[in-house]
């Protein structure tokens, strides 16, 4: 699966990336990139620090990331061996049911996934050899109940503009590993 | 690493910041007040508050989910269990006990033994009907409504 770092046969096909942070000189940052979704698909959040490759225009790419999560977890939810419960492949899964589906990984990036059962999706992708970012997702998660829920000022459902939750978040990306 | 274990009611209810129970009772009582001088129907009043309540679960809804790490309840026994036991110890400090379980285990009843909204309060006759805490059944609706079970 390559999205970031194919590409269609317009543009020639470059060489991976090398895993950034660590060997290029990137400003201590470790992710590449962050989204947040909400149940409906609304791409509240799309952050990036470092990526090279751009081959979608910005809204066809979320709406690109959040189908590919909204099936990645029904197929795996489906193709638990060891859940009993397991409706037809084309019903619409409820954010928490079935088995949670968390990260890939493949030779140039991993991409790390967390949802609550409200239905906000965090995409976290970054270099290949992170370890398991569930605690750092759940503490982004934090973050956004913290600068963005609380304050009275922000409608839900409509695109993050808050800088202090950017700011934050830019600083605890810093120190991930 | 295996995702976190959800925290009881007491373990978050002492992480959490908290805020003085007098100054929360006479808040509320002063905004049930000026809303009974603004719109005098008392009707007006409870579908207000309950506007009110629903703002805010829409958004309470993911603070609880990020502090409590509960996952997702399976039947609505466990919610009202989860409700009771977890979320309002978490924001309102006192557990509720779940009663009144109907045949199908469609409906049941929340009482809150302590309830820190009305400490100090005496509904006088002219305002028979008000339903002075129903801030409190628009934060659930609104709560539960963010994990709606119906796309």
């Amino acid at each position: 699966m390559q999205f970031f770092g194919g590409s269609t046969a317009v543009e020639a096909s470059p060489a991976p990336a090398a895993p950034p942070g660590t060997l290029t000189g990137l400003a201590g940052n470790n992710a590449n990139v962050l989204y947040i979704f909400n149940r409906n698909g609304v791409c509240l959040l799309y952050r990036e620090w470092h990526r090279p490759l751009r081959t979608l225009d910005a809204a066809q790419d979320q709406k690109l990331m959040f189908g590919l999560l909204f099936s990645l977890r029904s197929f795996t939810a489906k193709m638990d061996p060891t859940s009993s419960e397991k409706g037809n492949l084309g019903v619409p899964l409820l954010p928490g049911q079935g088995c949670s589906f968390h990260s890939f990984r493949t030779n140039t990036y991993k991409l790390s996934f967390m949802e609550s059962p409200s239905g906000i999706k965090l995409i976290l992708v970054t270099h290949a050899k992170t370890s398991d970012l569930r605690e750092a997702l759940r503490y982004i998660y934090n973050l956004y109940v913290e600068y963005v829920v609380k304050n009275p000022l922000y409608v839900p459902g409509t695109p993050i503009k808050s800088e202090l939750f950017n700011t934050n978040l830019d600083q605890y990306v810093k120190t991930l590993i | 690493m295996a995702p976190l274990p959800p925290r009881s009611g007491d373990a978050v209810f002492a992480n959490i910041e908290r805020v003085n129970a007098e100054l929360f009772s006479l808040t509320y009582g002063a905004i049930v007040r000026q809303l009974l001088t603004d719109l005098e129907e008392v009707d007006e009043v409870n579908k207000q508050l309950d506007q009110m309540g629903y703002n805010i679960g829409v958004r309470l809804i993911d603070e609880f989910l990020a502090k409590s790490n509960v996952s997702r309840c399976a039947d609505f026994k466990e919610t009202a269990d989860v409700i009771a036991k977890v979320g309002f110890k978490m924001f309102l400090g006192v557990t509720a006990s779940v009663t009144n379980w109907d045949a199908d285990g469609m409906s049941c009843s929340l009482i809150l033994e302590d309830n820190p909204l009305v400490d100090f309060v005496e509904l006088p006759d002219t305002c028979q009907g008000l339903y002075y805490c129903n801030i409190l059944s628009g934060v659930i609706r609104g709560a539960l409504e963010m994990l709606c079970t119906s796309y």
